[in-house]
């Protein structure tokens, strides 16, 4: 037996990667409850700001939830990069010619999206919720009293470079997502091939469910299918 | 000098019992004082090296391959052999040691081999409690099956690599000791000299084959379990890096090798294909129940098989053996493969190969039931030879497998160098001139771990262990004509590879000393190989030093050793004027090409003692009693 | 056929290293790629230039000693097939192949194509045994093991130990190897006693020896000639997960 005692469960190999799995299932969860809020713009702008009210009253839970998610994303993050950093570092030289048998690009990309979408979830969050960039948001009127986040999403995305860009970030994190999927039920421990096999083409399904029904809200702004309540800008 | 095999008296049964009572033992305490060397580490090597740790012993293992887990134990297929009689079907251990006797055609000891079947069982409750995966059946219990023409079911099997299931057994335990730092583990390690200090061994020499750099070890004993010498036919079912050197060095410092004339050949190989054939593949025996041997009749018809009609076809084992068939022992269906090739009617695009058809057993049975019994092995012979077996016959043709003879010991397996230990296919003492199938992962384990423990205890509470280090002048000398030998090599300066002296004396070999032999071709390959030898000596090319890591000198060494070695095995063949087992004199046959053994003249054990480089070795007897079998003779018709 | 290959060339650990060029010339169909080594190597003694070291053994795909990475894959394009079993007919003449060692920090080249693997024997010092001496065990029929575990055993234990998992890895991690013999002791009774410090110890060697780290690319088990599942992976990352929930 090795000398040294193994590393504590938050540095041991798979111990990093269970953790991994957990926050990453746990955004993913995040990521498709955010969802079904945001669908509710084509209910209407009434739905929508009853729904973000709702949201914006639960005091204490809210931050507990902020908190907690923030924790999820700073665990992921951490890990994600120590796991980056080593291995790099168990291949000092790599292969003069390389090839792919079996892993897909969103496997070997999962540093590079998940930076992005770091990158991009802080510019969301200063967007949509500190309202740092467009502080003009702030003095929308407001409609039957509550804060109009239903003009706030059209005003942002009629912008089509806002548009675009938010389509490309619900495209990265599908795509992050298309092999976290499947891969978090390998990491902890689904021992059934066929299964797995199953679960990968799952996680590519729900990549492309996500990725569209993100997308659908600039699209139908830009494309004019939802409008300011005014019917103008 | 009279060889002594110190066979204990009593009973055949209480042999073995008697003298484990009799043995003086170590006492628990003094153990860590004594040092072993083992060199190997399959499963003889490895589970002694193993073993002598677990009790207390200090143990440096040496082995040439980069991990202990790859010597080439791994590679036996079929299974091993234990007396548990769990299938209820008439087996006992006086019936696996009779089977043995027998199969060893009488040239084998009554007591070793005894000894052999007994410890068979524990063999198996062993590598279970290590976890070795053998089959089984849906109740739980262990699977057996009936190998190699036996009567009763005692082989136990993991799929078709037994062998690897077992040697990774022996190299977990290993590696265990070697965790704790019991074992003193030298991968990548070659011995290249045998030291013997006072007329007992004392350690030995090695290359450092990573650095080049030579060294040497002392202890108290030394254990070679090095595999067997089949390589010296070049191209056999062996491992490339299989070599005599360790045996054979041992052997040139005083101890005797034993029957070298007892090669097994195996009947199903896949045939070679080209002059650049490096080794010859197995395939599992099984195939001959359900494929029909053939050649066309015609010589040279070189028609494709499924052009030449049923009536052009030779099944020559059908017809010369009617009731055993293709099933016919593995000397006798090789030497026929031999003969229809020898005379002209070989297949293949190199004419040395024989049809082994299935479309008969496809047609009777189905495509499927065949797939279902051989997929794996019509796999293998499909990606190894790019012809699809299901279509067109296999071709097949017998290689060197395994060998039988090797260092003589005695009952406690010791060589007649004391303090020099052999076991596993190394030594020479339980098949006799032919082994059982699945007896030879029985025979590596049954040594190191059952026997050597034992044996070597005695040995060391009877002679003491003494302060005998590397410093001794015996080391500095061995080191010095080891490094004088490298120098040797490199210095040649001529035009030939070791690799291309190595292929030739191979061909030497399997001509004149192979399935079958006689007077005036073993005389021819007298003559040839001290010529080669000499060729070798004078025209020998190794580029780069030895200081570093360099496969050509490694190579060289363990071909000068072969050409020498190779001398010795004709000159054994050729005292042995008899038939017997694998080991065909062409003079000594049946009217039915049956081996035609020589009770009265030759019931001994061949050991010879070296005399020189190019001189003959000198022969002495160890007269084989049977005590308790009487010599029968076998029938196939 | 005739052939160029480009092949990793390096003196000794301390060499830096590089990629040479060479033209095999009458490479037949039915050579295996190492015989097709063996005649290139010839061809090079004969220009007085160093044969190409590579490892190799038994030459029948079960010793796990050759370990060559062929046009960027372990052990070359062939499914399940060590590369001493990969026959040169699945090369067309004219062909380029890049010859590579194994390429891992773990696994530091000696000399061309030979590679240090030592790493794998201390990660199975390190738990990868069952503590049983020699002598004084129960009969081999005394504990019933169901078939359909010891199969699954059986698995995982035809891991050959060759590395190329490691080699495919784009992590350079090790975890089928442990996991095949971690998984193997798991399925059957004889490895409960020692279950949970196993998996615990042989991983924690696995990082110490500097292997990378599990990012379920699935290129080791492509690449397995024994084609042993990543879901014996699956089954070890569960191993460990009960190791740590079941504490002593």
């Amino acid at each position: 037996m090795s000398t040294n005692a193994p590393p504590s469960f938050s540095n041991a190999t798979v111990g990093k990667k269970i953790l991994m799995a957990i926050t990453g299932f746990l955004i993913i969860g995040f990521v498709i409850v955010h969802l079904v809020g945001n669908l509710q713009i084509f209910i209407g702008q009434h739905q929508l700001n009853v729904y973000a009210e709702t949201l914006q009253n639960m005091g204490a839970l809210k931050w507990a939830f902020r908190i907690a998610l923030l924790v999820f994303f700073l665990v992921h993050i951490w890990k994600g990069i120590v796991l980056w950093l080593e291995n790099r570092s168990a291949r000092p030289v790599s292969y003069t010619k390389e090839t792919n048998q079996e892993s897909t690009l969103a496997s070997r990309t999962m540093i590079y999206t998940g930076a992005l979408i770091v990158f991009f979830v802080a510019y969301h969050i200063s967007h949509f919720t500190l309202l740092d960039c467009h502080p003009e948001y702030q003095s929308l009127p407001l409609v039957d009293g509550r804060f109009d986040v239903y003009s706030m999403i059209i005003l942002g995305f009629s912008e089509p470079l806002i548009a675009a860009l938010y389509i490309i970030f619900v495209g990265l994190v599908a795509f992050h997502i298309s092999h976290a999927f499947s891969s978090l039920f390998q990491t902890l421990g689904l021992t059934k091939p066929e299964l797995l096999k199953r679960l990968r083409l799952f996680g590519a399904l729900l990549a492309w469910l996500i990725f569209l029904a993100y997308a659908s809200i600039p699209v139908a702004v830009l494309a004019k299918i939802i409008t300011l309540p005014g019917g103008g800008h | 000098m009279k060889l002594d095999p110190k066979i204990p008296s009593g009973p055949l049964a209480e042999k073995w019992d008697s003298h484990k009572f009799n043995m003086k033992l170590v006492n628990p305490a003094n153990k860590r004082k004594y040092k072993a060397i083992v060199v190997g580490s399959g499963l003889a090597g490895g589970s002694a090296a193993a073993t002598l740790a677990e009790l207390g012993y200090q143990v440096s293992c040496f082995c040439y391959q980069d991990s202990p887990r790859r010597a080439h134990s791994i590679a036996a297929q079929g299974g091993i052999n234990a007396a548990k009689n769990y299938q209820n079907d008439g087996d006992s251990v006086y019936r696996l040691f009779y089977d043995t006797i027998k199969g060893g055609d009488f040239r084998s000891r009554e007591a070793n081999t005894y000894r052999l079947a007994q410890v068979s069982t524990n063999i198996i409750d062993q590598c279970v409690a290590q976890g070795v995966p053998f089959a089984r059946e849906y109740g739980g219990l262990l699977a057996n099956r009936s190998f190699g023409g036996a009567q009763v079911s005692r082989t136990f099997y993991a799929r078709g690599q037994t062998g690897q299931q077992l040697l990774l057994g022996a190299y977990s335990a290993l590696t265990r000791q070697i965790g704790i730092g019991a074992v003193k583990m030298f991968p990548r390690t070659e011995m290249l000299d045998l030291v013997v200090v006072d007329g007992r061994a004392r350690g030995i020499v090695v290359r450092d084959m990573i650095s080049g750099e030579i060294s040497s070890h002392a202890a108290d004993a030394v254990i070679l379990a090095t595999g067997g010498y089949g390589n010296v036919f070049y191209l056999s079912t062996n491992a490339t890096g299989c070599n005599v050197t360790a045996t054979y060095r041992a052997h040139k410092k005083g101890a005797f090798f034993a029957n070298p004339c007892y090669t097994q050949i195996h009947p199903t190989c896949i045939p070679q294909s080209g002059d650049y054939q490096s080794k010859l593949t197995l395939m599992s025996e099984s195939l001959r129940n359900d494929g029909r041997i053939w050649v066309p009749k015609k010589k040279g018809d070189d028609r494709p098989p499924h052009q030449i009609p049923e009536d052009e076809r030779d099944y020559y084992l059908e017809r010369k053996y009617p009731s055993f068939g293709n099933l016919a022992p593995r000397d006798i269906s090789s030497r026929s493969a031999k003969e229809a090739c020898d005379d002209g009617r070989g297949v293949g695009p190199t004419k040395v190969g024989v049809y082994l058809d299935f479309s008969d057993a496809i047609n009777r049975l189905g495509k499927d039931v065949i797939a279902d019994r051989y997929g794996n092995l019509f796999d293998m012979y499909e990606r190894i030879t790019g012809e699809n077996p299901y279509e067109t016959p296999m071709r097949i043709y017998p290689a060197s497998h395994y060998t039988m003879g090797g260092l003589w010991v005695d009952y406690n397996l010791e060589s007649t160098v004391p303090g020099l230990f052999v076991l596993g296919e190394a030594n020479f003492s339980d098949h006799g001139a032919n082994r059982l199938g699945a007896s030879a992962l029985m025979q590596g384990l049954a040594d190191g771990y059952f026997v050597i423990p034992y044996t070597i205890g005695n040995f060391y509470a009877r002679s003491g262990n003494s302060d005998v280090t590397t410093d001794h002048p015996e080391f500095k000398k061995a080191e010095a004509e080891v490094t004088e030998r490298t120098k040797k090599f490199l210095s040649i300066g001529g035009k030939r590879t070791p690799d291309s002296f190595h292929r030739e004396l191979g061909k030497i070999m399997w001509e004149y000393c192979g399935m079958a032999r006689n007077e005036a071709g073993l005389k021819k390959a007298l003559e040839q190989i001290p010529k080669l030898r000499e060729d070798f000596w004078s025209d020998l090319k190794i580029l780069g030093s030895g200081e570093e890591l360099n496969q050509m000198l490694e190579q060289a060494g363990r071909v000068a050793d072969f050409l020498e070695f190779a001398e010795m095995m004709c000159y054994d063949a050729l005292d042995r004027d008899e038939s017997c087992g694998a080991h065909f004199r062409e003079e000594h046959q049946t009217k039915e090409g049956e081996a035609k053994r020589n009770d009265d003249n030759y019931a001994y054990v061949a050991a010879w003692e070296h005399t020189g480089v190019g001189s003959k070795p000198n022969l002495h007897k160890e007269p084989l009693v049977f005590e308790n079998v009487e010599f029968a003779t076998r029938s196939y018709k | 056929m005739n052939l160029t290959l480009h092949v990793w060339r390096q003196k000794n650990a301390n060499d830096k290293g590089k990629m040479e060029t060479y033209q095999a010339k009458d490479i037949s169909d039915h050579m295996s790629f190492l015989e097709m080594l063996d005649v290139v190597n010839e061809q090079l003694a004969d220009k007085d230039i160093d044969p190409i070291a590579f490892d190799h053994d038994c030459r029948e795909g079960i010793c796990g000693m050759c370990s060559l990475v062929v046009n960027g894959t372990p052990h070359g394009p062939e499914r399940g097939t060590t590369v001493c079993q990969l026959h040169m007919r699945h090369f067309k003449d004219g062909d380029t192949i890049y010859i590579e060692p194994w390429r891992a920090r773990a696994f530091p080249v000696q000399r061309d194509l030979i590679v240090d693997r030592s790493a794998f024997d201390r990660i199975m010092a390190a738990g990868g045994f069952v503590s049983v001496n020699t002598g004084g065990t129960p009969d081999a029929n005394a504990l019933p093991i169901p078939k359909k575990d010891a199969d699954t055993a059986m698995d995982a234990a035809a891991c050959i130990g060759c590395g190329a998992c490691v080699a495919a890895c784009k992590n350079a991690s090790a975890m089928l190897f442990v996991s095949a013999k971690v998984s193997q002791f798991a399925y059957l009774p004889q490895g409960q006693a020692e279950r949970k410090a196993r998996v615990s110890n042989m991983l924690a060697q696995m990082q110490k020896e500097g292997f990378g780290n599990c990012t379920n690319f699935y290129e080791c088990e492509a690449a397995c000639p024994k084609e042993i599942s990543v879901k014996f992976i699956a089954k070890m990352n569960r191993e460990f997960m009960r190791a740590k929930v079941l504490k002593d």
